[in-house]
């Protein structure tokens, strides 16, 4: 398979402990704000969307060795390459060398405020009515799929239940691989622990995650 | 910690500041970015926007039976009358957390999070052990966080896979009526709002 992810963890074996860190602790390097908001203000020339810098990031093969804004730029860097708005020439230089590749927009200190409270909804119309009620049992799909895609592989192959109708949302799977939005309807779908883990779920758990229409067929 | 590793860490911060000081140079030189922007932006997520907001959302509920109803009903609309909306909240559900059940919120395959109510996400929510754990073993993730539940609470375990965000609406603590909003604000932490923690028990 061609396509594959290293940011899927849900369920791998991980002995470590979760550290809790108090509210006001937000970076632990002066350069990891810069990252942020960079990675942000990069976002903001429409040169890329949201699902293909998460593809950019999750195929980066020294993601697991990576820290968490660590991945951001390197995804970063491999984003502006593909689209030569900047090479590693030049970020090696710290100056810029070859010529400038216009971008869509520019994010400007004035615009920052209702840029963020604007956002980038995914909801839109679709005329196709939802092929799924509240209630409606569903299998997952198995088939592993060779590009980026939002069913993590615990939940490959499993049978769950309905329990909301979230709207027709973009489509993460063909809106990273640049094949455009085509909305689906999307679910949240609820699975029992022991349909994900059989014998090794914890008792009195379970998980419920938001599947595309396309993930799921009728298990009734 | 080593005196070796130590170096090593230190070396590494050092050339990281540089790698992205030299992209920002870069990126401005080719006028792609705003440096006055990246300053703002750092700046609105440092001091405007973080889990107090949340916290004033579910002090609200708690006090106002209409809008908790209205928050459970469309957490978009309900949250964004209280003035919180936008990038990485454009589509809110809330989930209540009763005696039966308890909700806990996680991205396995990124760091989905609900920036407008809660701010950006802290370190452990981005980690492996918590992106690898929380879905199979919850109530030993709980017992990281020092929660310990009872074994009839169900504990429904929420990965994020999509642009829906999720804000938990614990339960108010016993002991707190007559508190005014504002009383009950202070009483919910952030993690009470991802599942991972329980509100403050009023001091008494």
């Amino acid at each position: 398979m061609s396509y594959l992810s290293h940011a899927d963890l849900g369920g791998r074996p991980n002995a470590e402990r979760v550290v809790p860190e108090a509210e006001g602790e937000l970076f632990h390097a002066d350069w990891e704000p810069r990252a942020l908001a960079v990675t942000l203000a990069m976002g903001a020339t429409g040169s890329w969307n949201i699902d293909m810098s998460r593809a950019a990031r999750e195929t980066l093969g020294e993601y697991e060795r990576l820290s968490y804004y660590q991945i951001w730029i390197a995804a970063l860097q491999k984003l502006l390459a593909e689209r030569q708005l900047a090479m590693p020439d030049e970020l090696a230089a710290g100056r810029a060398l070859h010529p400038t590749v216009p971008v869509a927009r520019v994010l400007k200190a004035p615009d920052v405020a209702a840029a963020l409270a604007k956002g980038s909804p995914t909801e839109r119309s679709i005329g196709a009515p939802a092929r799924f009620r509240v209630g409606d049992q569903v299998r997952t799909r198995g088939a592993r799929v060779a590009h980026h895609t939002r069913l993590p592989g615990y939940a490959h192959g499993k049978q769950g239940v309905i329990e909301s109708v979230q709207g027709a949302h973009v489509f993460a799977d063909t809106h990273a691989q640049g094949l455009g939005e085509q909305p689906q309807w999307l679910y949240r779908v609820a699975f029992s622990g022991t349909e994900l883990w059989c014998a090794e779920a914890a008792p009195g758990t379970s998980v419920a995650l938001d599947a595309w229409e396309s993930y799921l067929e009728s298990a009734e | 910690m080593s005196h070796e590793h130590h170096d090593h860490e230190h070396s590494e911060l050092g050339e990281m500041d540089l790698r992205v000081r030299a992209l920002e140079t870069v990126l401005a030189q080719k006028g792609y970015i705003d440096p006055a922007a990246l300053d703002l932006l750092i700046d609105t997520y440092q001091t405007k926007i973080g889990p107090r907001n949340g916290a004033r959302v579910v002090a609200r509920a708690w006090v106002d039976p209409a809008f908790r109803d209205w928050l459970l009903r469309d957490g978009t609309a309900a949250i964004a009358s209280q003035g919180y909306s936008g990038r990485q909240g454009e589509h809110m559900v809330v989930l209540e957390n009763t005696p039966q059940r308890h909700h806990m919120v996680v991205c396995t395959l990124c760091s989905c999070y609900p920036w407008p109510v809660l701010g950006l996400p802290p370190t452990w929510y981005k980690s492996a052990p918590y992106r690898s754990r929380a879905v199979k073993d919850p109530r030993g993730v709980l017992a990281d966080f020092g929660v310990t539940l009872p074994e009839s609470t169900e504990i429904r375990v929420v990965d994020s896979t999509a642009e829906v965000r999720y804000l938990v609406l614990p339960m108010r603590p016993a002991h707190t009526e007559g508190f005014s909003e504002e009383q009950l604000a202070e009483l919910v932490t952030r993690d009470s709002m991802i599942g991972t923690g329980l509100p403050l028990e009023p001091a008494r």
